[in-house]
């Protein structure tokens, strides 16, 4: 048995309905508790606000594309370099870092639960190791299914069923957590160069429509009982216009789940773009949050970009080929076959392109627009947006009106016509930021009912101790406190134990992988339908046999086994 | 007994559909795979136990004085090279890694001699490529260029290319057209349906011709280029056009041929050009079974590869410079750890015979050209063989070895391990 009590912490809570209460937390076997002995380790918070573990309910930072992303950019493995110290390991990389680098980050940035945003099923066992290379949080992996042909067929067949037996067997094989669609249809039709420019065109040979995939995942995640929604990047990111494509995809999801929303709609600032060409872009923050703020159905998170050099990765291969011809940067593809495809490109958000101010705008726009926290989340499509190590510096824009404006006056001149940034007051308060980087994301994942995203009895005791003194600061004229209060906790304790402290990680991590076993019955299951299994072997490069992910992959894995309505 | 679905772990193809019969703990036959993968299984010539030369040949040693030794060398070393890597899993590779880190060696993989300029165009330009299974549904178009499949592939065409039915390409041959480059008639050559035969270090030229001509700028192309008629390039260039999904592989020949990583790099540049115009996709045929897991393994732990210098402490990535060959030539090193591979065969000379003036060890289940360079020889399971693990495919499909037979040897990445917290032990007192 191991006791730890955690006094005097400045405790916001917002699913315990806690705010900037002094408390102390007592826990037991990385469990939060009501009370401990007098043997118990104790840590003096000092009256410094105390939250708990950050997650990042979308971000890229293990896999094929992530780890290719690494591979053809030693300029950016030399960007950011670490040697061996103490239990750390050597690390590399600033906006695509190597493992133990994106782990430490987190890990002292108080970060103590990741989603992977895409995971191809055929590739899972490599996300998979290197989630165990990035020890200090658990893991969890959205599994890509816009270009799946089984599920193609199902959804023209309208066999809502079958659809959900595929993802069933393709989940509980490749040990994923939710479903990921990102641009559906379209990866398919860029495996012949193709994309698709609306909801309701055809998929080419498959015969069904963005639209109608988006329905009937939406059924399927929910017949199945899943513990996060449909998780969507909608089709069109990155054009001028697409905020309309958004609006339509909105207006197909109906209120299914009393939990948690129905859809998961990812990295939006990339699609709430108003306008024709580059040339008359705008932000169309209002519709897409008028939208949202109408629709409990509906969670979305920011995709905020950050000024800087990063790298674009997505599972969606023709947005990253527009990209290409657009920037002549260096470009990777990586389709695959039967499910998904990616593509990678290095950029650089430049304030003095009128393009990335508008983009930078739309991102905070659509966060102080959105009237609930719980709707609008924090989070940079990492490293799509930006790098996370950028977190700190968007929660000081959040709460501060004169960290916006002074920013603001560093743009290009034409920002102010074409977006509102500069005309919005709204600061938001500390239970805001808490809801916008762990409750949000824990009630938006259904993970608050594995014990994340809050410090109530029973809870995993993932906690975050930052160098802030709530009461002693005032967020709208003292932003840099606020940043970098954010950017290093004083400690991080994950699962009971403390894992990081003033920035420097100071044990080997044992991090988790969450995942998904959902319940189906015998019948229904694929691994009986002669057909999926003729296809299989007949399509795949690799058996059916040796698809799965051992559990070997998984070291401490958490199975969440659902019982849905099939 | 018949194992069925089992990785073979010979070559890049990591073929996963062998039928192995096993009797006792010796493999007897070997069904669907080729004549490579049923040496693989069915070899022999393995070392019985460790090994430490003596004045006048070989004594045994125990693993547990062999690992000990090892480690002592390894920690006594200022300049430790860790070489080798692509014929074990991902385990093994790992564990080299950190053995690396902890001593401040250096620790390179076997595309140092194959792909490693591969590697370095890509890291210029980016790399448009796709897993096999897409090239197998719907590719019309196959290039090979600089490369005999037939040889060392020899499953290549049957399971992913040529003669492989797909989705959308039913009639597997009679739905493709299959193009090969090369310099001499190779036995691929025989099934192509264009053969572009190129005067020895003339790819550069030809691919250059080729792009001017799907750039529309044809005109500047001369009468012949390397060998090749301006008729042939065009023809080819219009084929590439029309493809509805072609597929672009290469190999050594166009890696080691003059021009080297500018070669790879007009062919990437080439496939770029071809996807303004349709689907276009360009990968390396990767040879050892796991090479391409020791670049990702490497990768995701320092960020680079292969070449990989934790001397400063950090990890420092300079081909030419940190790489495997360069390092030995320069006589730099002064000690050395192989691991699964055969340098002693493939390294230049110079290369290897600097190996033989310094302590190196060699973790290898068979007797190979590296053993008479080696002071100490630790035998080991063969991954894929005896003992599983994880591969990277040369498209990145991870996919886990199985173990058909159990022995009695260790597990390279147990080795290692003990090799591991041994220097751990040394350099702590
Ligand atoms: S082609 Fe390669 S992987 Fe396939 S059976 Fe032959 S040697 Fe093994
Ligand atoms: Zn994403």
């Amino acid at each position: 048995m191991t006791e730890l009590l955690v006094k005097n912490a400045c405790v916001i809570d917002p699913l315990n309905g806690i705010l900037l209460e002094t408390m102390d937390i007592p826990v037991r076997d990385g469990k939060i508790v009501s009370s401990v002995s007098s043997a118990a380790d104790v840590i003096d918070a000092r009256g410094c606000l105390t939250l708990p573990g950050g997650i990042d309910s979308h971000s890229h930072v293990c896999g094929t594309k992530v780890n290719f992303g690494r591979y053809m950019s030693p300029e950016d493995m030399r960007a950011g370099r670490t040697a061996r110290r103490g239990k750390m390991h050597v690390t590399s990389g600033y906006y695509v870092p190597t493992t133990f680098g994106n782990s430490y980050r987190y890990s002292t940035m108080g970060y103590t639960t990741v989603l992977e945003g895409a995971m191809a099923p055929l590739e899972a066992r490599h996300t998979h190791e290197e989630f165990t290379a990035t020890p200090h949080q658990d893991m969890l992996a959205n599994t890509l299914f816009d270009g799946n042909w089984a599920i193609m067929e199902s959804v023209r067949e309208r066999d809502f069923k079958k659809t959900a037996a595929i993802v069933a067997w393709t989940l509980a094989a490749v040990k994923g957590y939710s479903i990921k669609l990102t641009n559906p249809g379209g990866t398919e039709a860029w495996g012949w160069g193709d994309d698709l420019s609306s909801i309701h065109d055809p998929v080419p040979n498959f015969n069904v429509t963005p639209a109608e995939i988006i329905a009937a995942m939406i059924e399927a995640n929910e017949l199945l009982g899943l513990p996060h929604s449909v998780h969507l990047h909608c089709n069109n990111l990155g054009k001028p216009g697409n905020y309309r494509t958004t609006l339509e995809t909105f207006d197909l999801v109906p209120d299914k789940n009393n939990a948690r929303q129905t859809l998961y709609a990812t990295h939006v600032q990339f699609h709430a773009y108003g306008g024709t060409t580059w040339r008359d872009i705008n932000s169309k923050a209002e519709e897409i949050t008028r939208s949202v703020n109408a629709k409990p159905q509906i969670v979305m998170d920011m995709g905020q970009i950050m000024f800087g050099r990063t790298m674009t990765m997505t599972a969606d291969g023709p947005m990253e080929f527009n990209l290409y011809c657009l920037h002549h940067n260096k470009w990777s593809n990586h389709d695959v076959e039967l499910e998904t495809g990616s593509g990678i490109i290095p950029v650089l958000y430049s304030k003095k392109s009128l393009v990335n101010c508008v983009m930078w705008a739309i991102g905070l726009e659509l966060a102080l627009l959105t009237k609930d926290p719980y709707q609008c989340l924090l989070a940079t499509d990492n490293p799509n947006g930006a790098p996370f190590v950028k977190y700190p510096e968007i929660i000081g824009l959040l709460m501060s009106r004169r960290y916006r404006d002074e920013e603001f006056a560093t743009l290009h001149e034409g920002t102010g016509q074409r977006t509102a940034i500069a005309s919005i007051d709204r600061e938001m308060d500390w239970n805001e930021i808490a809801v916008m980087t762990r409750a949000g994301q824990a009630k938006a994942l259904g993970m608050a009912a594995q014990g994340k995203g809050h410090l109530g009895e029973g809870a995993e005791a993932d906690i975050a101790i930052y160098p802030i003194r709530c009461h002693a600061v005032d967020p709208a004229t003292e932003y840099r406190k606020v940043v970098e209060g954010f950017q290093k906790t004083m400690f991080t304790i994950k699962r009971g134990r403390v894992v990081a402290r003033d920035g420097e990680v100071i044990v080997e991590g044992a991090n988790s992988t969450f995942w998904v076993n959902p319940s189906v019955p015998e019948d229904l299951s694929v691994r009986n339908d002669p057909e999926f299994v003729r296809k299989f072997r007949e399509y795949y490069t690799v058996r059916m046999d040796n698809y799965p992910v051992q559990d070997v992959y998984l070291p401490r894995g958490k199975c969440i086994r659902t019982e849905g309505a099939l | 007994m018949i194992i069925k679905d089992v990785v073979c772990p010979f070559c890049g193809c990591l073929c996963d559909d062998l039928d192995v019969e096993v009797e006792g703990q010796k493999v007897i036959k070997v069904q669907n795979g080729c004549a490579l993968a049923e040496a693989k299984f069915t070899g022999s010539g393995r070392l019985p136990a460790p090994i430490r030369r003596t004045p006048t040949g070989w004594d045994d040693v125990s693993y547990d004085d062999a690992i000990r030794e090892t480690a002592e060398i390894l920690v006594a070393a200022d300049r430790p090279l860790l070489y080798g890597w692509s014929s074990t899993h991902g385990d093994a590779q790992s564990m080299g890694v950190h053995i690396a880190e902890l001593i401040g060696g250096v620790i390179d993989n076997t595309s140092t001699v194959c792909h490693g300029p591969s590697i370095l165009a890509i890291q210029e330009v980016g790399h448009p490529g796709c897993t096999l299974g897409q090239v197998k549904n719907r590719a019309d178009v196959i290039v090979y260029w600089g490369c005999n499949p037939t040889e060392a592939h020899p499953r290549h065409m049957s399971r992913y290319t040529t003669f492989a039915t797909g989705f959308f390409v039913p009639e597997a041959q009679k739905d493709r057209t299959v193009i090969v480059v090369d310099t001499r008639r190779t036995e691929s050559a025989e099934i192509a349906d264009e053969f572009i035969r190129i005067e020895r270090g003339g790819d550069y030229e030809v691919l250059s011709a080729l792009r001017a001509i799907v750039r529309g700028k044809g005109n500047v192309v001369p009468k012949m280029v390397a060998g090749v008629s301006r008729e042939q390039l065009f023809r080819v260039a219009e084929i590439c056009k029309k493809a509805k999904f072609g597929a672009i592989f290469f190999g050594l020949g166009l890696t080691m041929s003059a021009g080297k990583y500018k070669n790879v790099r007009n062919a990437i540049e080439l496939t770029d050009e071809l996807n303004r115009h349709t689907k276009f996709t360009i990968s390396p045929l990767r040879g050892h079974g796991n090479v391409y897991g020791s670049n990702e393994v490497f990768t995701w732990i320092t960020g680079y590869p292969y070449a990989v210098d934790f001397s400063r402490g950090i990890a420092f990535y300079n081909p030419g410079e940190t790489t495997a060959v360069d390092i030995l030539r320069r006589g730099e090193c002064d000690a050395a750890l192989i691991v699964a591979s055969d340098p002693g065969a493939h390294f230049p000379h110079a290369a290897a015979a600097h190996l033989a003036k310094i302590p190196t060890v060699l973790i290898d289940p068979h007797m190979t050209a590296t053993t008479p360079l080696c002071r100490i020889q630790i035998p080991c399971t063969i991954a894929g063989i005896d003992a599983e693990g994880t591969a990277y495919r040369m498209d990145g499909v991870p996919i886990r070895y199985r173990k058909v037979i159990t022995s009695s040897y260790p597990d390279d990445a147990d080795i290692l391990k003990k090799i591991h917290d041994r220097i751990r032990e040394v350099q702590g007192s």
